[in-house]
């Protein structure tokens, strides 16, 4: 069986992410991007079960700019067998929306015939926790989305899915599309030789409109806005103190 | 702890730090060496330039050199200075220096605004392009000695320690990454460095090395208050009262951006000095709040300045390898200027190694290289002005700029000094009175507009480390904060260090407690230079951790 795993380019979760002054967007310019920290964890749930013996190939699959090549190389080196860049936009500041992505994945999917797919529950820039979703209805696939556990056996996966209140087990029929929550794994580091190896392993480069899929968003940008500044606490000098003010100032309790 | 199991890979030349020595070293290596030389260089920043903190005025003599056709080659340096101003301030009021009355090489023209950091960035793809393998997120943790006592190598790329430091469920050993040669580029107080500089006694014959803290903040300032190219350089206020020794800037660079900063001299004796809080009062200044009101602070950080000079260069070669830039400490104090020496340095070494391994040596000491360091552009940039710091340190801010002036003066008209050489006379802890002797300062509170909090400020510096990962700062006596630094000292690690890392908090028996917030560190480097006792110990952690700069 063949994972497909959809890594993003993303602005490191480190960076204080900055609104543009004239509101369009956020700032990327000298901005540090990474993997979202969600695909870093389907990498490593994938490559996991390679290791299992239960998948024989891990492809990782980005969709954006050149340089979310650096993205794939790490997936390679965290263990993902090969690559494929899909250049959509040469520009950074272009999100590409999650219906453009789940239909290139889809197409990617179908030529490598895969057997699961294993995205993030979001990205940690739009946030939009989408992707998966629709990948598996264009699929018409089934899907196990905010995984804190993946089984994968006989034909089938039991994902753990993490709910409102609660964890939730669900068994699905592979060929499926699961999305990975934070507790699902403890990604591994790369290892310097495991990056020097994955300089050598393929990295395919293809674009949006090798597969016939149109980027152009469907959504439009009406503005976008920091958060409005908290108002500054108070530092409480006892729990009974806190217990107090939560009830006869706040009154929550 | 047993050493782990390690693989070993070789390399040509094994450079740590991607810095300008380090990446000016990989590149000169590759123009003169070509395929037949392999070469890596190991850097400890998420990025090339995550970890990279410069003013900066970038004097281009070093690329010049590197890379002559760099503006074809679309360096990120484009902001050419303009204007050059020069102000000693008093608490409201500033005086200009007329320019005719500075030395002539401390003018800036044909110099040009920088982000170190992105120029860094730009290097790096230089040098990757001509065959050099860099990578970033590998911090070199460890020195690999040769059974002849040489340096052979360095650990690289050690991950997933607990925090009691044995492994945990993803331990990574790392390697060890052999070189014919070592050629240490860590900036100023490497960690490494440190230790070589130890073991081989390599500062036996020199002064002790000196340090300033440089704190910085890039500011988004409204277009009306922006010149770029503008360069204003300042002494006097807030450092004018005795207490510590240093310099601002204000730099207009390109994007309506403006680089401020404030660097303090580590060699203050009030221990009650927050550098902190004077690059925080500083930018209440008239002359810098005009720049900055309506602006918007966008990034911070801090880095130590190795300040010593010319005195203070220790032995920069032991056998095996090299210290290149601010590792050996190439700054050129009046000048408050590094990068062009820290890429002379690399090249220099860059060519003693090529001509070394040509002729089949390997291991042993390039002295070449410390010939053409003396001999060459960065001997003759540091020489003339060796006697400035030490006559600021003696007379203070007014008076001994104004003899050290003087000395530079004669430095350029008659090309003698007439102090000769001035010694540094103690190492910045030393420095350090007690606190029975000084006056607490009464730091005016942050106003959240031009001036913030050290918490938040942090925060603009994108820094992490891993919560599992041991704390990389190291205490050789666990008790001597409490026992001992904090009544002679109040424990200056509270107020010296720009992240907060240092707490004196209150324990549950009620008694005072030393706490480490290690995951704030910024790798400035203060706290392993300026604690009175030395007994904090700056190691690198894990890859990858620490600031993410952007264009700093
Ligand atoms: C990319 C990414 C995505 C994530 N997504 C999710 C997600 O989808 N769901 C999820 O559950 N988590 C998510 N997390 C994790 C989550 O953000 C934090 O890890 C988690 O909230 C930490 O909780 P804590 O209370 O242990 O942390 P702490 O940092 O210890 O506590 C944080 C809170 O406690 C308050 N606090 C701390 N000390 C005091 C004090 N002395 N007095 C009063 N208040 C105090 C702070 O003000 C703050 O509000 C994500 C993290 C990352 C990096
Ligand atoms: C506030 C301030 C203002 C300054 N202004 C100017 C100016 O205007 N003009 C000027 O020319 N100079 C200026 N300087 C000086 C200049 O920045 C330095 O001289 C220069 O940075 C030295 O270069 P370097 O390559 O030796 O070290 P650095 O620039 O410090 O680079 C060292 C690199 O090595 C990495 N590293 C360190 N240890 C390890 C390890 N163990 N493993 C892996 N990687 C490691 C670091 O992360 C870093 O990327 C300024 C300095 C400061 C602090
Ligand atoms: S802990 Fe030390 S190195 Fe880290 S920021 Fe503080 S003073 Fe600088």
């Amino acid at each position: 069986m063949k994972i497909v795993v959809p890594v993003k380019r993303v602005i490191d979760f480190n960076v204080r992410v900055r609104v543009k002054p004239d509101q369009t967007g956020v700032e990327f310019a000298n901005v540090k991007m990474s993997m979202n920290p969600f695909d870093e964890i389907a990498v490593e749930e994938a490559v996991r079960l390679k290791e299992a013996g239960k998948a024989d190939e891990v492809i990782a699959v980005s969709v954006g700019v050149k340089k979310a090549e650096d993205t794939l190389r790490t997936a390679l080196a965290m263990g993902a067998d090969k690559a494929i860049l899909i250049e959509a936009t040469d520009d950074v500041e272009t999100d590409i929306e999650p219906l453009a992505v789940a239909k290139l994945l889809k197409a990617v999917v179908e030529a490598e015939d895969a057997g699961l797919v294993i995205c993030g529950k979001q990205a940690i820039d739009n946030d939009v926790n989408g992707t998966g979703q629709m990948l598996a209805a264009l699929l018409g696939w089934s899907q196990g989305t905010f995984a804190n556990t993946l089984k994968v056996e006989d034909g089938k996966a039991e994902v753990t899915r993490e709910v409102d209140g609660g964890l939730q087990i669900v068994s699905v029929k592979l060929p499926a599309v699961i999305t990975t929550d934070l507790r699902l794994n403890e990604p591994r580091y790369a290892s310097l030789p495991n990056i020097m190896k994955a300089k050598k392993k393929p990295l395919e480069v293809k674009s949006a409109s090798d597969f016939g899929v149109d980027v152009t968003p469907r959504l439009s940008v009406v503005s976008v806005n920091e958060p409005p500044a908290r108002k500054a606490g108070v530092i409480v000098g006892s729990p009974a103190e806190l217990a107090d003010k939560l009830k006869n100032e706040a009154g929550v309790l | 702890m047993d050493t782990p199991e390690r693989e070993s890979m070789d390399y040509d030349v094994v450079i740590v730090g991607a810095g300008p020595a380090g990446l000016s070293a990989a590149i000169r290596l590759k123009q003169l060496g070509g395929d037949d030389l392999s070469v890596c260089v190991l850097e400890k920043g998420a990025e090339v330039g995550a970890h990279i903190l410069s003013g900066a005025v970038l004097d281009p003599s070093g690329l010049d050199a590197l890379i002559p056709d760099w503006r074809e080659k679309g360096a990120p340096i484009t902001t050419e200075v303009k204007e050059d101003k020069f102000l000693v301030l008093s608490e409201k009021g500033k005086m200009g220096l007329p320019t005719f009355l500075m030395p002539p090489l401390m003018s800036n023209h044909g110099a040009y605004i920088v982000s170190m950091g992105n120029v860094c960035r730009w290097l790096a793809e230089q040098a990757e392009a001509l065959g050099v393998e860099i990578f970033p997120g590998m911090a070199a943790s460890a020195l690999v000695m040769g059974e002849d006592g040489g340096l052979k190598g360095v650990v690289a790329g050690e991950f997933g320690l607990s925090k009691d430091g044995t492994p945990g469920p993803n331990y990574e050993p790392g390697i060890n990454l052999i070189g014919k040669y070592v050629l240490i580029g860590e900036g100023a107080r490497g960690s490494l460095a440190k230790q070589l500089i130890a073991n081989f006694g390599l500062a036996a014959d020199s002064d002790p090395q000196k340090f300033g803290l440089g704190i910085k903040e890039i500011w988004r300032v409204k277009p009306e208050n922006h010149h770029p190219g503008r360069v204003v350089h300042t002494m006097g206020w807030p450092l004018n009262t005795g207490d510590a020794g240093g310099g601002g800037f204000l730099y207009h660079a390109e994007n309506n951006e403006v680089y401020v900063g404030l660097v303090v001299h580590l060699d203050y004796k009030n221990p009650y000095v927050s550098p902190y809080q004077e690059m925080q009062r500083y930018k209440h200044h008239p002359e810098i709040a005009k720049v900055l009101e309506g602006g918007e602070r966008v990034a911070y950080g801090a880095r130590t300045i190795a300040q010593g000079g010319w005195q203070a260069l220790p032995k920069v070669i032991f056998p095996g390898g090299a210290l290149i830039g601010c590792s050996a400490g190439l700054v050129n104090v009046p000048r408050i200027k590094g990068n062009h020496n820290a890429m002379h340095s690399g090249m220099a070494a860059a060519e003693a190694v090529t001509e070394a391994i040509k002729a089949g040596r390997s291991g042993d000491e390039l002295a070449v290289y410390a010939q053409k360091l003396a001999d060459g552009p960065v001997g003759r940039d540091l020489k003339p002005v060796r006697n400035v710091k030490p006559l600021w340190s003696r007379f203070g801010e007014i008076a001994g700029v104004a003899l050290a002036g003087f000395d530079m003066w004669c430095a350029n008209l008659f090309k003698f000094n007439p102090f000769g050489t001035l010694h540094h006379l103690k190492n910045d802890a030393q420095s350090t009175g007690k606190a029975a002797d000084y006056k607490k300062i009464d730091y005016p509170k942050p106003d959240g507009v031009l001036s913030f909090d050290r918490s938040t400020n942090v925060a603009f510096s994108g820094t992490n480390h891993d919560e599992d990962e041991p704390t990389h700062l190291k205490l050789t006596d666990p008790l001597i904060p409490i026992a001992v630094n904090l009544p002679e000292y109040d424990e200056p690690a509270q107020r010296y260090c720009p992240a907060g890392v240092y707490e004196v908090i209150e324990g549950e028996d009620g008694k005072p407690r030393f706490q480490i917030n290690g995951q704030n560190c910024v790798h400035c480097k203060a706290c392993d230079i300026k604690d009175p006792s030395q007994n904090i110990t700056w190691t690198v952690p894990q890859g990858g951790s620490g600031p993410t700069y952007p264009n700093m």
